[in-house]
């Protein structure tokens, strides 16, 4: 069973390495990038049982025990968010590979693209399972790197200048991941999370209140938390709509799944955590007020997205079993809705030509499945019952309303920020769907895959697009035995033991 | 607990604060050096985090107590080839974004402008600067500053 733990990491890379020698073959890097998925997902699937039946599957590396190797480590949480995002990745690429199709043939093979896709896909794996914070750090590079290069592929002058904000801001935010690091090392001499546990509870207060709000800040970054979220809606808009549905649903998330795991088992606080709650709020409001402003379809869920980080803030924010929980199941649902409704508008702006809202108009009489298909998603966003977004939503309502005054005055919050989420959901519906038909603009620039006017949708992308709503809708069938997990893994993660003791022996 | 002395504390200042300093900086090249230098500094405080010098490990020619850590110098040499690594890629990115753009500066965000202008309430004394005309097309209000004026390309930066 530990074997199983790093097959997760290994197959996309080695898959990665397999795509670069199919360089000449467009169908065998397809296939081999399809297949590499679809097994993790299965592999993933499996941890997740195996977690949630007999404890957190552990695989020391190079057969080092604990606080000496590093450790992979699959409990609850990690294997379900490992599974849902392999799941949504799976899902970006076969809509990748329609758009590909639809623009350049069946034939063009791409060099750079597949094996950085499942490079991207080795970091996340690795973030979510590693039990060590030197190996998050190298998992963060892995994935930072390969996203360096997806934003900026086949680059032009209009889109270097984010792509440019979006390295810098990423590479400021590793180096201070590592200065971190050499702090926490330098002052408990481990960098094993599950030992961590144990030394930071005896460091002084004041030494170990600054080692916890520098991870604040620094994943803070990564998960685009206000007010450290301004780089997230000038680059993510300006990538191609699979790279950006991929960013939207997996980057930021791996940001929050950090701060909630050290938050957790190597910072642990008692009761609602004041700092992280006015934070939360900040997230929730400025990014929903900022969605509201917005002309550019992809800049408006691109602050939605900031937005939601703060609900999953709020669930941290609690500090009990039920918040934790919440949070898990919160990002359970929100990466497959962002990446579906990113998925969404790019198949939006290929009728339209456009991605000002402005500029379209009517599209619901032209083209009603893609109206159904933005519906779904956007009224699960918003939570309207009873979609995933509802059910989770929920899960989050109630541990604010049984942690404290202060929570349930900041659920209030969670409930206006969904009210504004909805609204602009409607907004972008009436001007949009209804209203005049107009005609498709031409393609700004056809050398780019940004927005590509009246060009034809194959079918993959639509599939890829309706698997993930399938997908979403799934997540609130399956309501009950899904919070049943993400209750017992937040409970696991305030208890500690389980994943001290799994790791340590 | 490890302990530096003021010597090396003073360094890691000098670095932090250089190389902060340079990435508030307008132009691309400065930025990228001050991520260079603050890489420097992350790794030296990495390498610091094992405690004062001493003798060689593992290869038996010293007492265990005599040991340097080796901990923190295998993590500081993965972490120097990843910086290593992207400052490259940082490198041949700001020097594309020379050739596309024909200026070394980070430029203002074309779209945050123009909701800018769009927000701006009527009659408010920026908003009449700059024409009657900004409602019909905010892009080319925004397009027409100095930060965003699409410059000839190469030649001239070439002979800078």
């Amino acid at each position: 069973m530990s074997t199983l733990v790093t097959l997760p990491v290994l197959l996309p890379i080695l898959g990665a390495a397999l795509t670069v020698l199919a360089a000449r073959s467009a169908r065998t890097q397809r296939l081999i990038g399809i297949v590499v998925l679809a097994a993790v997902s299965v592999v993933a699937a499996v941890l997740l049982v195996a977690a949630d039946r007999t404890g957190p599957v552990v695989a020391e590396l190079g057969g080092w025990p604990a606080p000496v190797g590093i450790v992979l480590v699959a409990d609850r949480l990690s294997a379900l968010l490992l599974l849902i995002s392999t799941v949504v990745t799976l899902a970006v690429l076969v809509y990748a590979i329609g758009q590909r199709i639809s623009d350049y043939g069946r034939e063009t093979a791409s060099t750079t693209f597949h094996p950085i896709f499942l490079l991207l896909s080795t970091g996340v794996s690795l973030a979510y399972l590693t039990g060590d914070l030197f190996s998050l750090f190298v998992a963060f590079e892995i994935m930072l790197a390969a996203s360096y290069v997806l934003i900026t592929r086949r680059t032009n002058a209009s889109r270097i200048r984010s792509g440019m904000t979006y390295v810098i801001i990423s590479l400021t935010s590793s180096l201070l991941f590592l200065t971190t690091i050499a702090l926490v090392y330098a002052a408990t001499g481990t960098v094993n999370l599950a030992d961590l546990a144990g030394r930071v509870a005896a460091l002084p207060e004041g030494l170990r209140t600054l080692l916890s709000m520098l991870t604040i800040v620094t994943f803070g970054i990564k998960a685009a938390m206000v007010p450290l979220h301004f780089w997230l809606p000038d680059s993510y808009p300006n990538a191609p709509a699979p790279v950006t549905a991929l960013f939207a649903g997996l980057l930021t998330k791996v940001g929050v799944y950090a701060l909630l795991r050290t938050q957790t088992l190597v910072f642990p606080g008692t009761g609602p955590s004041t700092v992280l709650l006015v934070l939360a709020v900040l997230t929730m409001v400025v990014g929903a007020l900022g969605a509201l402003a917005q002309d550019d379809l992809n800049r408006l869920l691109s602050f939605l997205l900031v937005s939601h980080i703060g609900f999953m803030l709020f669930g941290l924010a609690v500090y009990d079993a039920r918040g934790a929980g919440g949070t898990a199941l919160y990002i359970v649902h929100h990466i497959t809705v962002q990446a579906t409704l990113f998925l969404v508008s790019g198949l939006i702006t290929r009728r339209t030509g456009t991605v000002s809202i402005d500029a379209m108009g009517g599209l619901a009489r032209r083209s009603p499945a893609l109206a159904v298909l933005f519906a779904v998603p956007a009224l699960t966003l918003a939570g309207i019952p009873p979609t995933s977004g509802f059910v989770a939503k929920l899960a989050l309502l109630q541990a604010g309303a049984t942690g404290g005054a202060a929570t349930a005055v900041v659920a209030g919050f969670v409930v206006l920020a969904s009210l504004l989420t909805l609204y602009a959901m409607v907004r972008v519906w009436v001007r949009v769907f209804w209203g005049t038909e107009k005609e498709p603009l031409p393609d700004p620039d056809p050398t780019d895959e940004l927005v590509v006017g009246t060009a034809r949708a194959s079918r993959p992308m639509y599939a890829a697009t309706v698997a993930l709503v399938a997908v979403s809708t799934a997540i609130a069938v399956a309501a009950g035995p899904l919070s049943a997990i993400t209750e017992q893994a937040g409970a696991d993660l305030m208890a500690r033991t389980p994943y001290i003791e799994a790791v340590l022996g | 607990m490890i302990t530096i002395n003021v010597t090396m504390a003073v360094v890691l200042a000098v670095l932090y604060s250089v190389g902060f300093y340079l990435l508030l900086q307008r132009s691309l090249m400065r930025i990228l050096i001050g991520i260079v230098v603050l890489g420097h500094g992350a790794n030296l405080l990495l390498q610091l985090a094992g405690g004062p010098p001493a003798r060689a490990p593992v290869l038996g020619t010293a007492l265990p107590e005599e040991f340097a850590d080796p901990l923190p110098q295998a993590l500081a040499l993965t972490a120097i080839v990843i910086t290593f690594a992207l400052t490259t890629y940082l490198l041949a990115l700001g020097y594309r974004s020379w050739v596309l753009t024909g200026r070394d500066e980070v430029q203002d965000d074309l779209e945050d402008r123009r909701v800018a202008e769009r927000q701006r309430p009527e009659g408010s004394m920026e908003a009449d600067a700059e024409g009657p005309d900004d409602e019909e097309d905010p892009g080319s209000a925004a397009a027409s500053d100095r930060t965003d004026e699409p410059a000839e390309v190469s030649g001239s930066g070439a002979a800078r």
